[in-house]
């Protein structure tokens, strides 16, 4: 931690006093346009818990929807984040390692979701896996099994959008590693899948995690992508974000109580990882 | 972060372009701003920023190619979604001039609290039916069928009122749905029946006269439907309350009620 208001008035050192403030104060631009960038983020939750029934807060949010809406919320975030660990990185590290053709362009297509509206997404996701897609119809009509409408449906749908959060962190993590490391354990009789497992995977053990808190945090907060897809059903596919959208035309309060609840995981989450997270791997 | 393809567009370049949209785009509204309220000889100007329903979406296209035909330098803006979605963000204070709802409801707490000027006008009328993919794949044929929970069935949320007026209709005839989604509105719902991924939703009339090329209505029995009636309002903020009540008018003519006729809507 540097000090930034050290002023020790120590009237022996005076110009070389001044010549240290200069050089530790942050010039003010940057102070005053890092503080509105602080606001951005503020305000809104302000304005949020301006409106919060706080009295009443610990009966909406144990109704039945918002309980229903929590535990869904949970099982689907955790499960599309194992899934997108065992999917994606093995990708990254595809990626960031493997030469091949088109490489630049499967780059595109992985990170595309994050710049994609997520209902486009849920709409593609939906002509390739619903029930008379390309591959959810000739799915359905073999073995009846149906992702659209089911829990699993939301898990895709979390996991699209969620997983290139993971790839991005554990490729860029890949792409600033020392390739002599692994290069030296090949060169002692280490079999490709052993250098992964003992010499590479360790070495991006933060990104992995940070790309997992990420993707999960993505995957809480999903909206578009799960409404198209899985559809909005309470105790099925109504999450924490699709109850805030339903209660906010009817049930302001428990709208707002929702939100909070949100607020409250997401916060206390990304606050326990904020190390691994800020520190170790950007 | 980024790796050597990524690092060949130049920061510089990307922040130049955003600069010159925002720039564009800024540019784009001060123009608006200042025909805004200019007068045309219709004695109407501006941008009028209709708020309405989502079943009355094809409808309001017409409304809004009509008007502006009528209304030379004036801007028809429609915004459509669920009604209580929309009464909701009119009470936030959503700049807009006219409101059309697809229920009195929404409408009715609107007035309650003080947003419209004038007592709401019924313009248009709705009746509910059930959607369903042209080849019909579950053999639905009356509301009975959404008992059956061997059925992919859906329903809007039932804060709409397409959703609303579908359990109504449902209460009436004395079944307890089986359903497998809850769509935030009756266009959703209607494209979830389209692409074949439902077997039924109840929709309005209106609706499947609009998808007709996808999918076909099912009639539901007299006793069971609902009447929907479309109240339309000009707001106590409109920004333009000239052009708003120009607007309502229009709908409320003759030549309005020939564009709702082509749609299937009903006389209030």
């Amino acid at each position: 931690m540097i000090d930034l208001v050290s002023d020790r008035r120590d009237p022996g050192s005076g110009s070389h006093r001044t010549a240290r403030r200069i050089h530790r104060r942050p010039p003010w631009p940057l102070t005053v346009l890092a503080g509105l960038g602080v606001a951005v983020f503020v305000v809104p939750l302000i304005g949020l818990a301006g409106r919060a029934p706080w009295t009443d807060l610990a009966r909406l949010v144990s109704s039945e929807t918002v309980v229903d809406a929590l535990w869904l919320s949970l099982v689907t975030s955790l499960l599309s984040t194992v899934l997108a660990l065992v999917l994606g990185v093995p990708l990254a590290w595809l990626l960031a390692r493997v030469e091949f053709p088109g490489r630049a362009l499967a780059r595109a297509v992985v990170t595309l979701p994050m710049v994609l509206p997520p209902v486009v997404g849920g709409a593609a996701l939906l002509f390739a896996l619903g029930r008379r897609g390309l591959i959810g119809g000739p799915l359905y009509d073999a073995t009846g099994f149906l992702l659209p409408f089911s829990i699993w449906g939301v898990v895709v749908a979390n996991t699209f959008v969620a997983m290139p959060f993971l790839v991005i962190t554990v490729g860029g993590a890949l792409a600033g590693l020392d390739p002599g490391f692994e290069r030296a354990a090949s060169s002692l009789g280490a079999s490709p899948v052993t250098v992964f497992r003992r010499v590479t995977l360790p070495m991006i053990g933060p990104a992995v995690r940070a790309g997992a808190v990420l993707a999960w945090a993505r995957a809480l907060g999903e909206f578009g992508a799960t409404v198209t897809f899985a559809g909005n059903l309470q105790g099925r596919t109504q999450t924490l974000p699709l109850a805030v959208f339903v209660a906010r035309e009817s049930d302001r309060d428990t709208a707002v109580a929702i939100s909070l609840v949100l607020v409250a995981v997401s916060m206390v989450v990304l606050v326990a990882m904020r190390d691994r997270w800020w520190v170790r791997s950007l | 972060m980024s790796d050597g393809a990524e690092s060949r567009v130049r920061p510089v370049t990307v922040i130049g372009a955003l600069l010159w949209l925002v720039v564009a785009c800024g540019g784009g509204s001060a123009t608006t701003e200042s025909t805004s309220g200019a007068e045309t000889g219709n004695g109407v100007g501006g941008t009028v920023l209709v708020f309405a329903a989502a079943s009355l979406t094809d409808v309001m296209a017409d409304f809004e190619a009509g008007f502006e035909a009528a209304h030379p330098g004036v801007d028809v803006e429609i915004n459509v979604a669920g009604s209580s979605s929309l009464g909701e963000q009119i009470l936030e204070g959503a700049p807009a001039d006219v409101f059309a709802s697809a229920n009195e409801t929404t409408m009715d707490r609107l007035v309650a609290e003080g947003a419209v000027v004038d007592p709401p006008r019924a313009f248009a009328a709705n009746q509910l039916q059930i959607a369903v993919p042209f080849d019909n794949p579950g053999g639905i044929t009356g509301l009975a069928d959404f008992a059956d929970d061997s059925l992919l069935l859906g329903l809007c949320i039932e804060t709409v009122p397409c959703g609303d007026f579908a359990r109504q209709a449902l209460a009436k005839a004395g079944i307890e749905p089986s359903i497998d989604t809850e769509e935030p509105d009756v266009r959703a719902l209607s494209a979830k029946v389209a692409s074949g991924e439902l077997d039924g939703g109840v929709v309005y009339e209106t609706d499947i006269l609009a998808a007709s090329d996808t999918v076909a209505g099912v009639v539901i029995q007299p006793e069971y439907n609902v009447d929907a009636v479309y109240p339309i309002a000009v707001l106590v903020d409109a920004p333009n309350r000239t052009g708003a009540r120009e607007f309502v008018a229009f709908v409320l003519s003759e030549g309005g009620r020939d564009i709702l006729d082509r749609y299937g809507f009903r006389e209030p």
